[in-house]
């Protein structure tokens, strides 16, 4: 009893100010995640849930739409992330040798557009690519070009929405690249210099190496978000036309709101989890580095 | 760098910078250009006759919301566009507010603080940074589905209050504070919650700044928590409005949907400009982690 008190009265304060959060932590997070795994296995309807095993993986298995749906959302992710490390890289190396003011100039430009929602950014991607009076499809036939259903075409839709993300240049990885760049030591460059290294030697064996760190962050985050692709599809076709661009979180998203089969979305989301987690992971082991400077 | 270089240059980066800006340019340019001329070719690539008839007509489209005043039979007509704007600033102000204070609290004790279970705390929250949001979407429902909280505000927010990357921030950043003044107002026989609020707070300013931003920045924008919450036209908000009116009638009028688009948006943009330095920073102490 002695021993509770004098703990109580040593901890209550490290425990009063982490109590809101952490309270809201395990109702909110713990337990939902806990609850979506043991939903995977089971059959849910209004009375409840009954254990079916596998049976939602095996389901999944047998869904050509799941298929589908991973394989779209793959190719997105796989073409988001590396456009978006290339592109965040060149523009950071341009925007190095200029002067600071015009440097943060750019930097704000190209960050800009990221704090707009997607839900706003997509609605003007619907207009850009609208078939009739679309920017893209005047354009388009400016140049003589017959006009493109972009988003109505479903061998075309999916590459659209990877056009609409891929031709923003990412303000996160041109800011962080650009930091990076910036304290990378100029005594490497000018030793490079004296030993006559060619300019794309200092690139490949100088700021390459050192800009892993930053690289390999990007790429992990990129590709988390790639993978998690929703409003995107959700607004521009809703997953159509004929499901040519169902995603992984629009699947679940349907098969939990439209057909109210929450042990199949938790399985799917699941599935998700599993590939986001697999993809970090390696992305650790094969990029990560201990060059320090 | 010669000259020839420079000029290549900036010609390169122009032409990015103008192509990742264009979405938000065409934006502007179609709500302020005049609904005869959105539909014609070639565009008005500057609005001819500028005009604000298109956010006129969006509040119009939005339809009414009758709020009942209290105390009387009468009710309050309110353009619905205008009641969204109210919920998005509303739910975002109140989230990132509480989230703040709560994050704080733990991350200050997470830092420094050594208590029994905090290690064990700390690594339950560096893994819930890897689940992503989709896992607990189907049970937080249910949840919230059992609690009666479906179409509330209170079923928006809750769950949105558990966050466990502002924890991770702010620890961080005290835990790079020094002891020295916290233990001299100990010594002096300050309270705990006044060393907390008088010298840790004023300390971590830049890191609230930068995690208050953020949230700011998350909540206005979250979509598919309050879609799937919401389902009274009334309690939307912006985003969700927003969705709303593109499936309704006047889904395919553009320079109607791009003027309640770009209204969704200026505060944003305001926001940005406004704390533009703090952005930034928080990039990089999001990046350091990593």
């Amino acid at each position: 009893m002695q021993a509770l008190v004098k703990f109580w009265h040593k901890h209550k304060w490290s425990y009063f100010f982490i109590a809101p959060s952490m309270i809201l932590f395990f109702i909110f997070i713990v337990y939902p995640v806990a609850q979506a795994f043991l939903l995977a296995f089971q059959k849910v309807d209004l009375r409840g849930g009954t254990w079916i095993g596998f049976k939602n993986f095996t389901d999944l298995g047998a869904s050509k739409l799941f298929w589908s749906s991973l394989q779209h959302t793959f190719v997105y992710a796989i073409f988001v992330v590396l456009a978006w490390i290339t592109s965040s890289m060149v523009v950071a190396s341009l925007i190095q040798p200029l002067t600071n003011k015009v440097q943060s100039l750019f930097r704000a430009a190209f960050y800009l557009p990221n704090v707009i929602s997607i839900i706003v950014i997509s609605l003007v991607w619907i207009w850009i690519f609208e078939p009739d009076y679309g920017f893209f499809n005047f354009l388009i036939s400016s140049a003589g070009l017959p006009k493109v259903l972009w988003l109505q075409n479903p061998d075309i839709a999916l590459w659209s929405i990877v056009l609409s993300t891929v031709l923003i240049v990412p303000g996160s990885g041109v800011v962080l690249y650009s930091a990076a760049m910036g304290s990378v030591p100029r005594d490497y460059y000018e030793a490079a210099d004296v030993e006559g290294a060619s300019a794309l030697q200092k690139l490949i064996h100088i700021t390459f190496p050192l800009l892993k760190p930053t690289t390999l962050y990007l790429t992990v985050i990129y590709t988390i978000a790639g993978f998690q692709i929703f409003e995107r599809v959700y607004i521009m076709t809703g997953g159509g036309p004929i499901n040519s661009t169902t995603t992984i979180v629009q699947l679940i998203f349907q098969t939990a709101f439209s057909d109210f089969n929450f042990g199949r979305a938790s399985a799917e989301a699941l599935i998700l989890f599993a590939i986001i987690a697999a993809f970090s992971f390696v992305q650790f082991k094969f990029l990560s580095t201990d060059v320090e400077y | 760098m010669s000259q020839l270089n420079q000029l290549l240059t900036y010609a390169i980066l122009i032409f990015v910078a103008v192509t990742s800006l264009f979405p938000m340019y065409w934006l502007f340019n179609t709500a302020l250009t005049p609904a005869s001329s959105t539909v014609k070719l070639p565009p008005d690539i500057i609005p001819a006759n500028a005009t604000f008839d298109n956010f006129g007509a969006i509040v119009k489209a939005s339809g009414v919301s009758k709020i009942p005043i209290p105390g009387s039979d009468e009710v309050w007509r309110v353009p619905r566009l205008y009641v969204w704007f109210f919920n998005t600033a509303l739910i975002t102000l109140v989230s990132t507010a509480v989230h703040l204070v709560f994050d704080a609290m733990a991350g200050y004790a997470f830092a420094k603080r050594k208590f029994p279970g905090s290690n064990l705390l700390f690594a339950m929250i560096l893994a819930a940074l890897m689940i992503p949001a989709q896992v607990t979407l189907v049970p937080l429902y249910m949840m919230i589905t059992q609690w009666k909280l479906v179409n509330t505000f209170a079923g928006v927010i809750l769950p949105g209050l558990a966050d466990v990357i502002g924890i991770f921030l702010l620890k961080q950043y005290i835990q790079t504070l020094p002891g020295e003044l916290e233990e001299a107002a100990r010594m002096d026989g300050a309270s705990e919650w006044t060393i907390f609020t008088q010298i840790i707070v004023p300390l971590t300013t830049p890191a609230l700044a930068v995690t208050a931003i953020f949230s700011f920045q998350r909540y206005w924008n979250s979509f598919i928590w309050p879609l799937i919450v919401l389902q009274s036209p009334d309690l939307f908000t912006l985003q969700v409005g927003l969705s709303f009116i593109h499936t309704s009638e006047f889904g395919t009028n553009y320079g109607l949907l791009m003027a309640g688009a770009a209204l969704a948006a200026i505060p944003m943009i305001i926001f940005f400009f406004a704390f533009q330095k703090y952005f930034m920073q928080g990039l990089r102490i999001g990046a350091i982690k990593g």
